[in-house]
């Protein structure tokens, strides 16, 4: 019955988890950055690669965060499908070329340079992605809010997040407990009843939940208060901290010359965008 | 002597929100080294009494101090929480809501790393303080994958990593099932005198946490001090009895037979009490002038059992091959240790879960296919928690709330809430907004809630967890009544004074099957069962044997008989 949560850690033996949380975090703020000022084809498919190069190390399988990718994909079809609809000639409009491989209706017509607009978009997609659903996978909590510490964020920001990971089951199941007893009591919840009831019935639960919760929170604080969290304004330390390794500084080193290499080769024509139409 | 270690001069305190004090005038000294329980039903201010030692009160809960406090040399209500943190070390009621940390070792390093003691010391301190309370082989575990026992033992870690020279445990029975809290205590006393620490313990189950040593008990109610003395003193006295604290089972049986106690016999373990052969003789005429226990006859079958096996996964089962008969009006207990598979028959029965195979009747009927709705209208279920119940601010509308999609006109239900109501005794407060209850009565309403709809049997999971012997006695004598008018009712619980005294009858349940289905006495009086459901041997089980009485079992069901008559002609024990 043990709660599952949508995206976790998941401890794993590897390269990547075996780095600190804080050179994870440094690289993923580089990695993001480098991907997110390039529209370069060149650039995001050598960012992808590597991006899946480290899933790959990972040992991570795609079966595990499938709910994530799948959650990601649908919101990439999304994205490109209301590109397209609000602005089919947003290509035209970069590249400057229209070349109109086949007309739809009306005002849309499929462009080459519309449909390699929106290649580029998803690119950024597959870039991003992996590191990012890595990132959470393969970075022990506890070490994620001491590296939040160790970059300046204060360490009470990093434990409420710890906080929240540690109580996340035990409200799901309060919630599962909750419900059941109301339902027995004739809430119904099911798809038998009307939306706008089933919503007026969640409240029945709701209400509970957050009694009990808000009863938690106080015992936590209580226990928390009592072995002195918040006892030093600024320090802290942390248990699971690890010590910086050779690796820790190449996987730094790693991410800002991806980064360097990003803006040298985006910038070098003073255009963000690589333009094989002319 | 030495100097005191606390020290409570002409103390007083009220909360800020209070309109009365509810400490007054504590004049209050322990001794380094001394282990000291601190005794008093609810709302008697023994919790206040220990806010005020660890800075919760009044840093945390605001209000006003009078008189002196002195904790280990410092002055508590000037100190501030974390400077005395540093001198006592607090373990709190609920062993899984203070588990702060995302595995053990970081829970119980928590404390060093707000001092920010450096890495490497903190993993040596944590691994010498692990081995102590004994989970060092559990380090990278979860919460989740821990027993309650096992968090209590964590919390205790958490706090001893800071060398505090006072330990004070708040209720740290009251989650646990009696054979963990046997241990608890076990681990207590190990770790007290290892340290030399100073202990406080704030409990109202005398007789559990007396299965050790303890040097004091101090008696509070009404945030006075009623009593300080040791235990064969305070044993001797009637002082527990007329304040609400259940005395150990064994003296108030000899109290029954009619032998006087006096500190001299030592009554602080029933092993240790020393009885002489005239004493014993007066049991032994007790027990056999009391006339047997009339059967009950046979009444007609309601709710059956046949061969259900249920796995909440399909690599495990949580039941296995459970068939068992309930009649029309018993009232009786499940037991067993924590997931034996109690709650999951309850949820079997209710409909959240359904059955891999085997059959549920209710009237001779199978209900397999009925849904939780429909069932629900027969049995009745109430949770734990009533917090986790409750979704209304007013009463009325919370026991309304099942009866909303009956069908019913208005003034049927009105009718039907209101009648309810008297039986629970809740009708004065109709019209009261919930959160002005106190949990006794929250717990009412819940039942109130659940008994609104006419079921003919009502589950309640553990009814009595945490409450004192007042709230015990009110909350069990509603049911009792309620069983009485024909409701079949049936208990989850861990409470052995529960199964001694209201329920004739126990199922037994250990890892995943029912291995007993006998009189709630005769399971108290045997080892083995004893042993796989987690409870305790009784200690009249202890006082039969050595007045030579025998089966044990019986004079445990005189016992209970003659109890019952008592608290029918409302003597002996306050409430």
């Amino acid at each position: 019955m043990a709660a599952s949560t949508v995206l976790n850690y998941l401890p794993r033996k590897s390269v990547v988890h075996e780095l600190t949380g804080t050179s994870k975090l440094a690289f993923f703020l580089l990695f993001t950055f480098a991907s997110m000022i390039t529209y370069d084809t060149r650039v995001l498919i050598i960012l992808m690669l590597s991006s899946f190069a480290i899933f790959k190390i990972s040992n991570i399988r795609i079966r595990e965060v499938r709910f994530m990718m799948t959650f990601m994909l649908v919101f990439l079809f999304l994205n490109n499908l209301f590109i397209f609809l609000f602005n089919p000639d947003q290509g035209t409009e970069i590249y400057g070329t229209r070349t109109v491989l086949f007309h739809l209706f009306w005002r849309y017509d499929v462009t080459a340079e519309q449909m390699f607009y929106m290649l580029n978009i998803s690119l950024k997609y597959f870039v991003a992605l992996p590191v990012a659903i890595l990132f959470i996978a393969a970075t022990n909590p506890s070490e994620f809010a001491a590296s939040l510490n160790k970059i300046g964020v204060s360490y009470r920001i990093g434990y409420a997040v710890s906080i929240a990971l540690r109580y996340i089951p035990d409200i799901q199941r309060d919630f599962h407990n909750i419900s059941q007893a109301q339902q027995a009591r004739g809430v119904e919840l099911g798809k038998k009843e009307k939306l706008l009831n089933r919503l007026k019935n969640s409240v029945s639960i709701l209400m509970p939940l957050i009694m009990s919760s808000l009863a938690r929170i106080d015992t936590i604080s209580n226990a928390m208060e009592l072995r002195g969290f918040g006892k030093n304004q600024k320090k802290r330390t942390w248990y699971m901290q690890r010590p910086f390794r050779r690796n820790d500084w190449l996987a730094i080193a790693f991410g800002a010359a991806l980064l360097v290499m990003s803006l040298v080769i985006t910038f070098w024509d003073g255009n963000r965008f690589f333009n094989p139409f002319v | 002597m030495p100097d005191p270690i606390i020290s409570f001069r002409h103390f007083s305190f009220q909360y800020r929100a209070q309109k009365q004090p509810t400490l007054h005038d504590i004049n209050l000294d322990i001794y380094p080294g001394q282990r000291v329980l601190i005794a008093g039903p609810s709302g008697s201010g023994k919790s206040t009494l220990a806010s005020c030692i660890n800075g919760l009160v009044p840093f945390s809960y605001p209000g006003e101090c009078k008189g002196t406090l002195m904790v280990d040399g410092v002055e508590a209500p000037k100190a501030g929480i974390f400077e005395l943190s540093r001198h006592v070390g607090t373990v709190l009621q609920d062993p899984d809501g203070q588990f702060i940390g995302l595995t053990v070792a970081e829970d119980i390093a928590f404390a060093l790393e707000n001092d920010c003691v450096p890495q490497k010391e903190m993993h040596e301190i944590t691994q010498r303080v692990a081995g102590m309370v004994g989970v060092e082989s559990h380090l990278d575990y979860a919460p989740h994958e821990l027993s309650g026992g096992q968090k209590q033992r964590v919390s205790l870690a958490g706090v001893m990593v800071d060398q505090v020279r006072i330990l004070l445990f708040d209720e740290p029975l009251a989650n646990l099932d009696p054979a963990t809290g046997k241990q608890a205590i076990e681990l207590i006393d190990e770790i007290q005198q290892k340290s030399d620490t100073t202990v406080l313990i704030i409990e109202h189950r005398l007789e559990d946490v007396l299965w050790r040593n303890v040097d004091r008990i101090v008696l509070i109610n009404e945030g006075r001090i009623l009593a300080d003395l040791c235990p064969n003193d305070l044993l001797s006295s009637p002082l527990l009895a007329q304040n609400g604290i259940r005395e150990p089972l064994y003296v108030t049986a000899l109290r029954y037979a009619g032998v006087e106690i006096t500190p001299k016999m030592r009554p602080e373990h029933v092993d240790s009490l020393s009885l002489s052969e005239a004493d014993r003789q007066k049991v032994r005429d007790w027990y056999s002038a009391c006339p047997p226990a009339q059967k009950q006859e046979n009444r007609p079958v309601l709710l059956e059992v046949q061969n259900l096996n249920f796995g909440y996964t399909s690599d495990k089962l949580n039941l296995q091959d459970i068939s068992f008969q309930i009649r029309k009006g018993e009232m009786l207990a499940i037991v067993g240790r924590n997931g034996a598979g109690k709650s999951t028959l309850s949820k079997l029965i209710c409909g959240f879960e359904t059955p891999n195979s085997g059959s549920i009747l209710l009237d001779g009927r199978d209900i397999g296919t009925d849904s939780i709705r429909e069932r629900a209208s027969r049995i009745g279920y109430v949770m734990q928690n009533p917090n986790q119940m409750i979704s209304k601010t007013m009463i009325f509308d919370e026991v309304a709330l099942g009866l909303s999609r009956s069908g019913l006109s208005k003034e049927e239900i009105r009718e039907k809430v209101e009648e309810t109501l008297k039986i629970c005794g809740l009708y004065p407060f109709r019209n009261w907004p919930i959160s002005a209850l106190s949990f006794g009565q929250k717990k009412r309403v819940t039942i109130a809630s659940v008994l609104v709809m006419g079921p003919d049997v009502i589950i309640l999971d553990e009814p009595t967890a945490g409450q004192d012997f007042r709230h015990y006695t009110d909350i069990l004598e509603f049911l009792r009544g309620l069983n009485e008018q024909g409701v079949t009712v049936i208990m989850i619980t861990h409470d052995m004074h529960l199964m001694l005294e209201y329920t004739p009858r126990a199922l037994v349940f250990s890892d995943t099957r029912l291995i007993a289905d006998q009189s709630a006495a005769s399971v108290l009086c045997d080892p083995e069962l004893v042993e796989k459901a987690a409870l305790k041997e009784t200690s009249l089980f202890t006082l039969a044997n050595r007045c030579g009485i025998t089966p044990p079992e019986s004079f445990v069901e005189r016992f209970i008989e003659h109890d019952r008559e008592v608290r029918d002609h409302g003597s002996q024990h306050g409430a």
